[in-house]
């Protein structure tokens, strides 16, 4: 199927650069109004089709065309938007095409330079849990808790089991949205060992802030307090949004993900977490990265072997 | 500075809007009604980049403790100064002590109140907007509250009072609006029968109505069935996780059509299905609860027409202010 992680592995090792290209649909050109454009590259989400869209969207960066004004990048498509006074939408239209001609055909040998982050979370946390008890009338399974059901309906055969995947292979952020700093997170596993979970039947309207949910095949974490309806796994107990810019890390931006970035979810104990909260209190926290090249060609090959170096880099 | 007696409803300081954060999640904010607040500060003889107060439903009580020009826009609204009926589109003198007062608006959703100076809060990353859901921006981050004191910039700005807007430029809201729409996006997901009822039917402004963004509700629309592509989730009116444009429309459930405005979710797993033009996006701040609305469905070339227009009447308004 199209959404296949592994559909263009023969492709790839077969030295064949059009293969991925192939298994895409024709991009999809369209008006968001008479101020955006918007490009969805499928409608099926696969690791494939999101670097493409990084790498169209990245040259798009550089080319710093009038009138483009924000760039956003999305799991499967990518969204711009203009000021058409100074560029037609149509005109827009026929460079993106261009530069998809260009550069959306991702060579074997292209690299993405990211950085590869350590998230430590609490799992079956006490916050999440008085929250999802709240809101059991909005559930599939109003016996269960999110773990328990999102375990069963992965047919892991325990919790335990399935916090172990859901913490062990890292994720690519996929996207960045829906309110400031929330990173869709995209496990880097072959598509049959991917954890997927419905959304909650009706959205809650209370979520804690820095809870880590999961909907779809998307792990995140809630930035604010606010409504959600992804299932709830545990929190995290470092911020990815710091309006005030206190922590070193938010020196650039008031939010900590960027599309591209790779993130390990790592189950941490609460006097870990307590930690943590005591050294974002104290304004000290760092989280701890590494830069990394990765290299989507040798991922697609060998995921597994692939994860494993990444892991070493960041523990190292 | 102008002292808070009474709140409103939902008052915030607004300004143009913070644009180039939208990558990161952030949603623009600012005016809703993007030729009310930029007319209001051309009566008080500001830049249109300054702050005023957009007030939504129900105005505020205000008291000034210093000579201001004060110019009140938009919504239809009978507006007292120490209990005097004054106009609205025009540029009043207010002194200190003067206490600004509003009764039950009469057509229209939100009052813009432009005072000379603008409204002097910090700005954050480049604007004053009020973006309430992470509390940056504005006063404090947040709607006003009784008591609040808002500063006031020094600058007294070109203008006279007296100064008005002419009658042939100030809109009506009548009590149906037509919103112009490109459909698109994700309009695939609809069936095509229901792509043509969502044009027909009248929608009505639920009480689920604000900065975020406006739910209606007047019919049911399905989606085309199919075999939901991998990571979009399990619901037909899901997608992939997409970007949102401003003032898209999604139909969650297929009963409740959503119109994203200024402080909106950037993205998310709902099929978007067209977007209104940005210059109705004007015409739609000033619709409100049980209002009725109709989408009609133009093509490209007529919105950037309407844009276009829209921008010539701003600036023909702005210099004939000016003299």
């Amino acid at each position: 199927m199209p959404g296949d992680l592994l559909a263009g592995v023969a492709g790839w090792t077969e030295g064949s650069m059009s293969s991925m290209e192939l298994q895409l649909p024709p991009s999809r050109y369209d008006y968001g109004g008479d101020e955006f454009v918007f490009v969805e590259l499928d409608q099926a989400m696969s690791l494939r089709v999101n670097l493409k869209a990084m790498a169209i969207t990245q040259q798009l960066r550089t080319e710093h065309l009038p009138g483009v004004l924000e760039i956003c990048p999305s799991n499967a498509s990518y969204m711009i938007r203009i000021d058409p006074d100074l560029i037609h939408p149509d005109d827009l239209i026929a460079e993106l095409r261009r530069i998809e001609a260009e550069v959306g055909d991702l060579s074997e040998d292209f690299v993405l330079p990211t950085r590869v982050v350590d998230v430590p979370v609490l799992y079956d946390d006490p916050w999440t849990h008085e929250t999802l008890l709240r809101f059991r009338d909005r559930h599939q399974d109003p016996e269960a808790t999110d773990l328990e059901y999102a375990a069963r309906v992965n047919g892991y055969s325990s919790v335990g089991a399935f916090i172990e995947a859901h913490s062990g292979a890292p994720y690519l952020v996929t996207m960045v949205g829906f309110v400031p700093g929330l990173p869709w997170c995209f496990q880097m596993v072959p598509q049959e060992r991917q954890i997927e979970v419905p959304k909650y039947v009706r959205p809650r309207t209370d979520t804690p802030e820095r809870a880590v949910g999961h909907g779809g095949a998307f792990a995140v974490i809630y930035p604010v307090r606010g409504a959600g309806g992804y299932q709830l796994f545990g929190i995290a107990p470092a911020p990815i949004f710091d309006p005030q810019q206190r922590l070193p890390d938010f020196a650039e931006s008031i939010v900590f993900p960027k599309p591209g970035d790779i993130f390990r979810y790592r189950a941490t104990d609460r006097d870990e977490y307590d930690r943590v909260r005591a050294e974002v209190d104290a304004g000290t926290f760092r989280y701890r990265a590494r830069p990394v090249q990765f290299h989507p060609a040798r991922f697609l090959a060998d995921p597994d072997a692939v994860n494993r170096e990444l892991l070493e880099v960041l523990y190292s | 500075m102008i002292r808070v007696h009474k709140p409103g409803l939902a008052t915030t300081v607004q300004d143009q809007g913070r644009f180039g954060y939208y990558e990161i999640g952030m949603p623009p904010a600012g005016a809703m009604d993007h030729f009310a607040s930029p007319v209001g500060n051309d009566l008080v003889g500001n830049p249109r980049t300054a702050a005023v107060l957009e007030a939504t439903y129900i105005g505020p009580e205000l008291e000034f403790t210093e000579s201001r020009l004060v110019a009140l826009t938009g919504a239809d609204v009978p507006a007292k100064v120490n209990g005097e009926s004054v106009p609205p589109w025009e540029a009043l003198l207010v002194r200190s002590g003067d206490v600004l007062s509003f009764d039950y608006l009469t057509s229209g959703a939100r009052i813009y109140i432009a005072v000379s100076g603008g409204i002097d809060v910090p700005e954050y990353l480049g604007s004053r907007s009020t973006y309430t859901l992470t509390g940056i921006g504005g006063f404090q981050g947040r709607k006003l509250q009784e008591g609040d004191d808002l500063p006031l910039g020094a600058d007294p700005g070109s203008g006279r009072s007296g100064v008005r807007l002419p009658d042939a430029d100030v809109p009506t809201y009548p009590s149906v609006a037509e919103l112009r729409i490109i459909v698109g996006l994700c309009s695939y997901r609809l069936a095509e029968e229901s792509r043509k009822r969502f044009l027909e039917t009248e929608w009505r402004v639920t009480p689920d109505a604000d900065r975020v963004g406006y739910r209606y509700r007047g019919g049911t629309l399905e989606f085309v069935d199919r075999e939901q592509p991998f990571g979009a989730g399990s619901n037909p009116a899901n997608v992939v996780d997409l970007g949102y444009p401003l003032g898209s429309i999604q139909v969650p459930g297929g009963v409740e059509p959503i119109v994203l405005l200024n402080d909106a979710v950037t993205g998310g797993g709902y099929a978007t299905i067209g977007t209104v033009i940005s210059v109705d996006r004007d015409r739609l701040a000033q619709t409100k609860t049980g209002d009725r609305t109709r989408f009609v469905a133009v093509e490209l070339a007529d919105a950037l027409q309407a844009r276009r227009e829209g921008k010539a009447r701003l600036e023909r308004i702005r210099q004939s202010l000016r003299c």
